[in-house]
């Protein structure tokens, strides 16, 4: 199973981390150090795998974002190298050619994207079409929720409460 | 109050202000980060929900990648979670599957929202609670929610059910006993025409495989359906994971499963599957020599391709296989060396692995020679890597694969002398190991370490410092070996070993004391026998002779150690019958240690120059270089300076006196002398074994000693213990001493002890005749200097020299291996009942005890008594489901049956301790799991009509579903164990 998700930037910022294993707060800013140090050090044209406590760590590089996902011993590498690119290839068709910034200002997206491509560690939705389709349907119910918290007449409502 | 909350929803920064800002602050982001989180912790506690929302979705930011703490917040996340708004919902629910733990205390306030949640008529909202129930799911909460989760199972939504069944992997992790609810629906989702289901199912089931396979044994036709009915890559990729387990426990289903994995591994286009087949294959199927075959080809595509990714692969691959078919890693060996020299650390590290899986006895010298050229021209990391490497695998099973000890001992000699070295501590230990193992080794050993302690340079490199330790330790206490000893004494004594960490410095006294005693007590044995043959012409004779021999010593080396080694070893029987006869006769063992270790000093004294004048010197140089040291402010140090000093005043003295005093009291005022230095060498020439781990158990507790007693009389122990050494006993009498010499006497049979004579002698024989072809310590001295600088562009040059060396060496290991030439047998290496490398497999952790017996269970259709109320559930089965149940009884009794009978009780074994672990059921299972097959179809009737009785009501209906579903399916299930 995959055990996290992390997307760093070359210069080694954080732009998104999923646990889908219990790790303390503590833990969490340790793996993430001791990997970007890892990883980002590594030269292209090399593999794309990385040994790692006991885990196997598989990262791609994507523009300026290292996409790593951290799985067991037993797990395919190049079936994570897969689903990493599934996942790229879905915010991208999600945010129309997607770039670092999207990211960063779409922290949420990203994640309810992912929410849609994983499941407790595993793959839950191999068809992109799907995806796209399950996150329009929530975008809009999210839209409506906010129109209504944010019309005028609620926020009357509210203060004259 | 509503007037502040308007302003705070007006002039409130929402996530985007706050990521803008993080980005323009240039420096403190750290302060900006606080700065937010104060504001965060006031805008948190209003009672706006979409200020409060607003703001928990800042800190689930701040805390996803700035590390900030949100533990604080755990109560408004469940308040905004809580709200009926989806929009907000979704930030409640994103913060708590962020932030919770099992640990988080209003974790047990969030059961009934998840649960209301779950029955929610909004698919997505099912979804966000489905999905923090995978994340965060407790024991308590997969408990209280699994009826829920056991309805979402059969859910009519493709997008609902597939989360469900994922979140059921947690359950059953948390709840084992959630399998009697859910584990029937799940097997059902094994025939779902839905492809996106059959994934997720497949996923549980792999995970679940992974850690314990037997239990899903009886699956394996519904999984062997998949394998070959699907065309979906990532399916296929879990089938064959889940297989590559299961064919391991069933010879028959890996015949079977065997051909449709080569027919993938022949026509497929995706090398993720590929990769799966060949070590599906590889790792569980490797006794099907075709596809063995067949993998091996493909391995050799993945090695010879370019992207590093399949390469890295390819060799993983083969260091599967390594262990069972060597032969497809020597097929491939030109490309694990080229790769050891690959510009990626992870290839290079993989192919070092793949070679040291390739050493044996007849090729480890060579390896390991030009593994030592690559460690010196590689980086520290890879360096160290290599040497790692090297020393790991030739301490494996007690140096197994080393013949030539001497030649071990040089080898760690010259890995210290690699700049980069730092693998201090392993070489440190297995210096000292093999001087106490090997007995053959120690003049070789012993000759290593002076140069290691005599060089000045090393002690300049801390990572060294525990192996001169080793080097020193070694050299007192196997100072008989030494060709100088003098030279070792200034070696020790040499100012730089200040530099030295204060333990170590006192490793270096101590030896510092045992090479003066050994001096001096030479020095008067010498003086004894030439007095004794001829007193007059002593004064006139001594520097010559010494003289001419110092000239021979180096040719009459081995001479003059095998006899001395040899005569220990008579010395060392007598004295264990001795011991173990509980014979405290320590006058008799003492006389014989004296006498023999007399005889053995004068054989090899000869050679050295023990004169008055040197010995006296050597008291200046300790005088002078402890001096210092016994006002240290290290106790160990200081202690045993003090020691070393206050013997050197007592012997010093009688020593130097009689000369001037003249021949006459010569004799009488050295008796005193000599008698000290006598008492002393004995303490030090008591030798140190190895010690098992189990030998303080056999000591035999020794009558009168009543170890249960309270400790009041401890002031009278401690007065004996310090009691001074001069008196008569020698150190063999304490507890230690006997425990050591009890366990030799138990390992060391009659029959090893012999053998271990011949190859003394051979040994002295062989170096007689061969001493040139022994590594001799000035060339790896030199060879030190002409090593030439890490990465020296130069060097790379050399490389594939190294590689051709390589490839040279590896052939040897394919040619039939020849029992290598016996001129110089193996010694004996001394083993102990502690050292028993205990391989054996961990036992299963308690949890997985409870799923898999629950699994089995509900697979093996026994309907165990429900351990809580709430596996009523099951009751509301409706009767396909139910007879589907029916279905899995049969077929898993047919399974059983054709288990071939040896391989039952075993599994009966498991089976019932694990049942230990569990309250229930535990007959009932035991019994169905009879060998005899009638037994078995006797067993289901009853449990059928125990189902029927436990169901009351549902009977009628079950029955009329039964047999038409039984029938209907039967055909469906390959009978391909048959």
């Amino acid at each position: 199973m995959i055990h996290f998700v992390l997307l760093i930037s070359r210069q080694g910022k954080v732009r998104l981390t999923k646990w889908y294993s219990p790790y303390t707060q503590k833990e969490r800013s340790k793996v993430i150090r001791e990997l970007s140090g890892v990883i980002l050090t590594r030269g292209p044209k090399l593999c794309n795998f990385v040994e790692w406590r006991g885990y196997k760590v598989v990262y791609k590089r994507y523009a300026s974002l290292y996409f790593c996902m951290c799985v067991d011993q037993e797990d395919n590498e190049l079936e994570i190298l897969e689903i990493i690119h599934h996942y790229v290839e879905i915010l991208d068709r999600y945010f129309g050619s997607v770039c670092e910034l999207d990211l960063i200002f779409n922290f949420h997206k990203a994640y309810y994207i992912l929410d849609e491509i994983l499941i407790a560690g595993e793959l839950q939705e191999s068809s992109k079409k799907t995806v796209a389709r399950l996150i329009a349907a929530q975008d809009s119910l999210v839209e409506t929720a906010k129109e209504q918290a944010s019309s005028i007449s609620n926020i009357i409502a509210q203060a004259t409460k | 109050m509503a007037g502040t909350s308007i302003m705070e929803t007006l002039f409130q920064r929402d996530l985007d202000d706050l990521i803008k800002g993080i980005r323009q602050q240039q420096i403190k982001e750290s302060l900006f980060i606080s700065k937010a989180i104060e504001e965060i912790r006031r805008e948190i506690k209003s009672t706006d929900l979409p200020t409060k929302s607003a703001a928990l979705r800042k800190l689930s930011y701040l805390s996803s990648l700035h590390g900030a703490d949100m533990s604080f917040a755990a109560f408004h996340a469940v308040e905004v979670m809580s709200s009926p708004q989806f929009f907000y919902k979704k930030i409640g629910y994103h913060a708590v599957t962020q932030s919770f733990n099992d640990d988080t205390p209003v974790i047990l306030l969030i059961t009934n929202q998840l649960r209301k949640d779950l029955n929610s008529s909004n698919q997505f909202e099912v979804s966000l609670a489905l999905e923090c129930l995978s994340r965060i799911g407790n024991v308590d909460l997969a408990r209280d929610l699994t009826p829920e989760v056991f309805t979402l199972l059969s859910s009519s939504k493709v997008f609902i059910k597939k989360k469900a069944i994922a979140v059921v992997l947690r359950v059953f992790e948390k709840y084992p006993d959630a399998v009697r609810v859910c584990f029937k629906r799940l097997v059902e989702n094994l025939e779902s025409s839905e492809p996106v289901i059959l994934s997720a199912v497949v996923g549980v089931f792999c995970e679940l495989c992974l850690k314990d396979p037997r239990s899903y044994l009886p699956l394996a036709p519904e999984f062997y359906k998949i394998l070959v009915d699907s065309k979906n890559n990532w399916l296929l990729i879990k089938v064959l994971k889940i297989f590559a387990k299961l064919a391991t426990l069933e010879p028959r289903l890996a015949k079977r499963v065997v051909e449709p994995i080569c027919e993938f591994m022949r026509r497929t286009e995706a090398k993720s599957l590929l990769f799966e087949c060949i070590r599906t294959v590889l790792s569980s199927l490797s006794e099907y020599e075709s596809a063995v075959k067949l993998a091996v080809v493909k391995v050799r595509e993945f090695l010879v391709d370019d992207d590093p990714n399949l390469k890295y692969l390819g060799l993983q691959a083969l260091s599967i296989i390594a262990p069972k078919h060597l032969w497809a890693v020597l097929e491939n060996k030109d490309f694990v060396i080229k790769s050891l020299s690959d510009g990626d650390y992870n290839i290079k590290l993989e192919s070092l692995r793949l070679l040291m899986s390739m050493v044996s006895e007849s090729n480890v010298a060579e390896i390991s020679r030009v593994l030592i050229n690559y460690a010196l021209k590689s980086d520290p990391e890879f360096c160290n890597q290599i040497l790692g490497s090297i020393l790991s695998t030739c301490c494996r099973n007690l140096y197994e694969v080393i013949v030539d000890f001497d030649w071990y001992a040089s080898l760690l000699g010259e890995m210290v002398r690699i700049p980069h070295c730092q693998k201090g501590e392993e070489i440190e230990h297995q210096i000292i190991d093999i001087a106490m193992r090997v007995k053959d080794v120690r003049p070789a050993l012993v000759h290593v370490c002076r140069n290691l302690l005599i060089d000045p340079a090393l002690l300049g490199n801390p990572f060294l410092h525990r192996i001169l330790s080793a080097a020193a330790w070694v050299s007192g206490e196997y100072v008989e070996f030494s060709r100088n000893p003098f030279e070792l004494m200034e070696a020790l004594l040499q100012p730089r070993t200040n530099l030295l960490l204060p333990s170590i410095r006192a490793v270096y006294v101590q030896s510092v004391f045992k090479v003066l005693i050994f001096c001096v007590h030479s020095y008067l044995l010498h003086k004894e026998n030439i007095s004794s043959v001829n007193t007059d012409n002593l004064a006139s004779e001594v520097p010559e002779s010494v003289f001419a021999r110092m000239s021979c010593e180096n040719s009459d080396l081995a001479t003059s150690e095998a006899p001395a080694s040899s005569e220990q070893h008579d010395s060392f029987n007598p004295r264990n019958i001795n011991q173990s006869f509980g014979d405290l006769s320590i006058e008799n063992g003492g006389d014989a240690t004296v006498s023999n270790s007399q005889a053995s000093t004068s054989a090899s004294l000869g050679r050295n120059s023990f004169t008055q004048e040197s010995i006296v010197n050597l008291f200046n140089i300790v005088e002078l270089a402890l001096g210092p040291l016994s006002r240290s402010h290290d106790v160990e140090i200081q202690e045993r300076a003090r020691n070393v000093l206050g013997f050197t005043d007592l012997i010093k003295q009688e020593i130097l006196n009689p000369v001037v005093q003249g021949e006459e009291n010569l004799a009488r005022a050295e008796t005193e002398a000599s008698r000290v230095v006598k008492l002393m060498c004995d303490a030090f020439s008591e030798e140190l074994g190895p010690v098992s781990t189990s030998a303080q158990d056999r000591v035999p507790v020794p009558d009168g000693l009543l170890l249960k007693e309270n400790l009041a009389d401890l002031e009278t122990i401690c007065g004996d213990i310090q009691l001074p050494l001069s008196s008569s006993f020698s150190l063999s009498s304490t507890p230690l001493g006997e425990a050591v010499d009890i366990s030799r006497t138990n390992l060391q049979s009659k029959d090893e002890t012999e053998p271990s004579h011949e190859s003394t002698s051979l040994l002295a024989e062989h170096r007689k005749r061969h001493g040139l072809y022994y590594l001799a310590s000035e060339k790896s001295e030199v060879a030190s200097n002409d090593y030439p600088p890490a990465n020296d562009p130069m060097s790379q040059d050399k490389l594939n020299d190294d590689a051709e060396d390589l490839l040279k060496l590896t052939e040897q290991s394919l040619a039939p291996k020849k029992k290598p030439n016996q001129a110089k047998p193996r010694p004996v290496v001394l083993k102990l009942d502690g050292d028993e490398i205990s391989v054996a497999a961990k036992k299963p952790e308690l949890k997985d005890d409870l799923l898999s017996g629950v699994v089995q269970d509900v697979l093996l259709g026994n309907d165990g008594v429900p351990s809580s109320s709430r596996s009523n559930r099951s009751e509301n089965l409706s009767g396909k489901s139910k007879g589907k149940e029916k279905l899995n009884t049969d077929l898993s009794l047919e399974t059983k049956e054709n288990v071939p009978g040896e391989k039952m009780p075993d599994h009966v074994n498991t089976s019932s301790r694990r049942s230990k672990h569990r309250s229930h059921g535990k007959e009932r299972r035991q019994k169905g799991q009879g060998k005899d097959g009638e037994e078995k179809e006797d067993n289901g009737q009853k449990k059928k009509r125990k189902s029927n009785h436990h169901r009351g009501k549902h009977k009628a209906h079950q029955r009329a579903d039964e047999p038409s579903n039984v029938v209907a399916q039967t055909p469906v299930i390959p009978d391909f164990l048959l």
